[in-house]
């Protein structure tokens, strides 16, 4: 049976890569779970959990020595020596960045899974791990700022005076923008959003954000799903109105990245020089160079104009718990999809771009990168909108309504004016009918159609007083006839009212109210 | 008999057809609300037990003691016992998704006795002369030519409902030609019964209309059969009308009348909600001439389970149930309620979306729900939820397809683009129960499987709806 270690994480990381929750699951799928002591305590997991999930509690020697480990952070030199050799590790490992760890791992002839490099595509959007980060951080990046700064975010009326709302300017509507704009806009602040891709201004407007359009002749079409690099008359135009929000807004909350790149530079110096004294800037990209000029990764700073920017680094293991489910849950997804049989085989298809997109070393053999992946949330392709129409229903026009109508009335009046009687009176007793059923079926509500159809059934078996009366005709042959008619008119008479009864006896109310 | 007596109950015939006629009419009026539907089926019950009463009261003072009154009595009452304990009977064992099955024959029961009534016009023609003599041919004709469409149509119908034939479209050349020379010969013939009334060509046109009623109907599919129901209820109604100038009865005519007009009207919103000409579900089923779209759009749908979407309910503050045929072929309609049930005592608000198309009867899924005990004020029609939907959690689509298709709204190229359709897709996540990927009858691959916020839970969805219960 394939044994699973779950290792501690390095110092300063809080997150571990299962939880209690979803150990027990992994253990569904065949697998035996080794937990190294204390791996779940920064995150409020205790081993007695673990345990009691049915995880075995082993030391760290054991955890790094199982046949798949797994972590969050990559593991560092003296982490991959404990591997054995033909095991799996899983964990974050940025494998576009660091060529030399996937080389490490592969001189030690193990196989390395990146969760951080799931393909955006639909299916894999439950194991993707930059998402649940991301929209984890996009919250506590609200929450941090929220903390640093000095007043409300809402605006209130108090006796003691009106409080105006906190302006808050979210760059890049990512996972994290939208997280940070919902959070935002939820705690009752003004919110605008900038994205270079405009398709995302439905998602800044559905969480309660105001879209900023960078207007300029070109658009971005992403194809891969994250943003690319802007041109130069776009970033003027861009800059334009970063410099413009700097002097009005008190939050900004930057999360532009472009992947494999370092994160482009949206406020710069002179900007944030002109913002007011105690604003608050969280550059959650800190980590890879910034967006924000002054910006340092993992630390606080303050400037002289007093405007603080936070350059966190871990705002996503800031809440360890929450962010060890939810990657603990992406994990545990991916497992599925590497377990088919559910029987404890771990087995990697390189015909599935998940899989093989996640395996970045495979038996000592570096396999990044992988083939490209074209997601299937592509921009609406030009070739539907030149799909041909369907051809435009022809709609008559008045003119012909009245004349069809005119045509209508001549042959009523042409038929009654040569007809002999009884033929008019019944021609006018048959149109009235028909204009009263009519107005009186319009007004049937949709929910009673199936009584409607049935009750009409019903009275239409009233062509039994035809038979009725064609019953005690001197032809027994008509006699026969008659009598058949009455008998299925009947059914319908007794039958057609009684199920109606049925029916409309169960329509009950009580839904509101 | 007094010539007195007879001219007096004549009278009182005539009064009592008159306010039985009133009485149809609020019947119908009454099944505006669902306050006042009772109170309509009431009506319904008293008018024609007035009507009936009057008209026996009248048969009987007229032919009081000739040779072949006592017989007809007797017929009479033994028919109408028999007849009221089979309708008796059906309507207590009916199951509700059952209900088209048990209209549409109930249909062909007053297509028959249009039928018999006609032939009886014309083998008991009385003591008529002149125009009036030819007038009364051209009726039988009339009659009789409506009764069998209805007749073998709905007797079809019947057989596709119930799945004792198979519901796909009979598919017969020139079947256009077919119909429409159907309808020309009918006239022919009847030009010539009026001016040569001979027994064979009352053969011949009766054969004729039932193999047109039979052609008509087996060549429409099963998802076009709310259309064909409400069709075939107004054909029973015109039926019964043309026997009311056959006899001269005008009690027969306002009823045949309000019948006929009120199927033209669910015909007509059937056709409305699926934005098709009556004319074209006639003339021929779903994706056969419609024009299809260069390229379906295709994707990656993504696959949940029941565990999950418990889960994703139990978050949810808003739920809509969007049923379809789906539902009522699986029996789900229990279950669903339940869990409707079930998720309103935690405080989610659960409302479900009707499209007029879904099911196979108009207001069939109203009835299902209303069965499995669903109160009716939750159930709303689909233009007074769409707009809720863009605001909705979960949105859980069961055994609908085509009605929800975003492309209808969408994809101008697609065979039922402008078909109003549920907005689903609007939602924040859309739940698709569903046996497999097929497309649904339309034959249209439906977009919505592969929308961002849409997952599928495969398998039956009875089986699905209680697994998600126990997870609850």
């Amino acid at each position: 049976m394939t044994l699973i270690g779950i290792v501690a994480e390095p110092a300063g990381e809080h997150r571990v890569s299962a939880t209690p929750s979803t150990v027990a699951k992994i253990r569904a799928l065949g697998y035996e779970v080794a937990v190294e002591t204390g791996a779940g305590a920064a995150s409020s997991f205790p081993d007695q959990a673990y345990a009691e999930a049915g995880a075995r509690i082993v030391g760290r020697d054991e955890a790094w020595a199982a046949d798949l480990v797994l972590g969050i952070n990559a593991p560092d030199d003296e982490a991959i020596a404990r591997l054995r050799p033909g095991a799996t590790v899983l964990g974050m490992l940025s494998p576009a960045l660091r060529p030399e760890l996937l080389a490490t791992l592969a001189e030690r002839g193990v196989t390395a899974i990146a969760m951080d490099a799931v393909p955006r595509i639909s299916r894999a959007q439950s194991m993707d791990v930059l998402s649940s980060m991301a929209n984890i951080a996009g919250y506590r990046a609200v929450v941090e700022a929220a903390h640093e700064f000095d007043r409300f975010f809402t605006g209130q009326v108090t006796a003691a005076g009106k409080v105006p709302p906190a302006k808050v300017l979210v760059a890049g509507a990512g996972v994290a923008g939208l997280a940070a704009i919902g959070a935002a806009s939820s705690l009752g602040a003004i919110v605008r959003a900038t994205d270079p891709r405009p398709e995302v201004a439905d998602q800044v407007k559905s969480i309660g954000g105001e879209y900023l359009p960078v207007e300029v002749a070109e658009q971005m079409d992403s194809s891969d799903g994250y943003a690319k690099a802007t041109s130069e008359a776009y970033d003027r135009r861009a800059a334009e109105i970063y410099a413009e929000q700097a002097e009005d807004v008190d939050i900004v909350i930057t999360t532009a990245l472009i992947p494999g790149r370092p994160a482009p530079r949206l406020l710069t110096a002179d900007m944030v020089a002109r913002m007011k004294p105690g604003s608050v800037i969280v550059d959650m990209a800190a980590g890879q160079g910034g967006n924000v000029e002054g910006s340092v990764a993992g630390e606080r700073v303050v400037t002289d104009n007093g405007v603080i920017i936070l350059g966190y680094t871990d705002l996503a293991g800031r809440l360890s718990a929450q962010a060890s489910q939810l990657y603990g849950t992406n994990v545990l997804n991916l497992l599925k999809l590497l377990t088919p049989g559910k029987d404890g085989a771990l087995t990697i298809d390189f015909d599935d771009v998940v899989q093989r997109s996640v395996t970045v070393v495979r038996d000592g053999e570096v396999t990044w990168p992988p083939p490209p992946v074209q997601v299937s949330a592509a921009p609406a392709q030009p070739t539907a909108a030149a799909a041909e129409p369907a051809p435009e229903k022809k709609k008559p026009s008045t003119g012909t309504k009245l004349g069809l109508m005119a045509v209508g009335i001549a042959a009523l009046f042409a038929v009654c004016a040569v007809a002999p009687a009884p033929l008019p009176q019944h021609f006018l007793v048959l149109v009235l009918s028909v204009i009263i059923g009519f107005y009186v079926i319009g007004h049937v509500a949709h929910a009673l159609h199936t009584p409607l159809m049935s009750v009409t059934n019903a009275i239409s078996g009233i062509i039994v007083v035809g038979a009725i009366v064609q019953i005690t005709s001197g032809s027994l042959l008509v006699q026969i006839l008659a009598a058949v008619a009455v008998l299925f008119a009947s059914v319908n008479v007794f039958g057609g009212f009684a199920v109606t009864r049925r029916m409309l006896a169960m329509f009950q109310k009580g839904g509101r109210g | 008999m007094s010539t007195d007596l007879i001219l007096a109950s004549a009278a009182v015939a005539g009064a009592a057809y008159i306010v039985a006629a009133l009485l149809f009419v609020l019947s119908l009026a009454g099944l505006s609300k669902h306050e006042t539907a009772r109170r309509g089926v009431g009506f319904g019950v008293v008018g024609m037990t007035i009507a009936l009463l009057a008209t026996v009261w009248l048969t009987v003072t007229e032919a009081w003691g000739s040779d072949s009154a006592t017989l007809g009595l007797v017929l009479l009452l033994v028919a109408v016992v028999v007849g009221a304990a089979i309708g008796l009977w059906r309507a207590r064992t009916v199951e509700m998704t059952g209900m088209p099955e048990l209209i549409a024959l109930f249909h062909s029961f007053v297509g028959l006795a249009a039928v018999l009534v006609g032939w009886n016009g014309a083998l008991d023609d009385g003591s008529l002369h002149g125009a009036l003599r030819d007038i009364h041919h051209g009726e039988v004709f009339i009659g009789v030519f409506i009764g069998g469409v209805t007749f073998t149509g709905s007797i079809v119908a019947y057989l596709k409902l119930s799945a004792k034939i198979s519901s796909r479209p009979l598919m017969l050349p020139g079947k256009n030609v077919l119909n429409v020379g159907a309808v020309v010969v009918f006239l022919a013939l009847t030009v010539w019964y009026v001016i040569t009334p001979e027994l064979w060509l009352l053969v011949v046109v009766t054969l004729l209309s039932l193999a047109l009623g039979w052609h008509l109907v087996a060549s429409i599919g099963g998802g076009d059969m709310p259309v064909v129901v409400s069709m075939l209820n107004s054909y029973s109604g015109w039926a019964a009308a043309a026997a009311g100038f056959l006899l001269d009865n005008d009690l027969l005519i306002v009823t045949g009348a309000l019948v006929g007009s009120s199927g033209a009207y669910l015909s007509y919103i059937m056709c409305k909600a699926m934005n098709r000409s009556f004319l074209s579900v006639i003339a021929g089923g779903f994706g056969i001439e419609a024009p299809k779209s260069g390229e379906e759009e295709t994707g990656e749908h993504r696959e949940t389970d029941a565990e999950q979407v418990a889960e994703l309910l139990a978050g949810a503050a808003s739920v809509v149930i969007t049923p379809g045929y789906g539902m009522a072929v699986a029996q789900a309609q229990y279950p669903v309620a339940e869990l409707a049930s079930t998720l309103r005592a935690r405080g989610v608000d659960v409302r479900f979306g009707i499209h007029p198309v879904a099911g196979r009867l108009p207001g069939h899924m109203n009835v299902l729900l209303a069965e499995a005990k669903v109160p009716y004020d939750i159930v709303l029609e689909m233009d007074e939820i769409n707009d809720d939907l863009a605001d909705t959690d979960v949105v859980l689509v069961i055994g609908a397809n085509d009605t929800v298709n975003p492309a209808a709204a969408e994809d101008p190229g697609s065979p039922i683009a402008g078909m109003p359709v549920l907005r689903v897709w609007e939602a924040r996540n859309v739940v698709v129960f569903k046996r497999s990927m097929a497309s649904g009858y339309a034959g249209v691959q439906n977009p919505l499987f592969f929308r961002e916020n849409a997952q599928m839970l495969f398998g039956d969805a009875k089986a699905r709806v209680e697994d998600i219960l126990r997870a609850l």
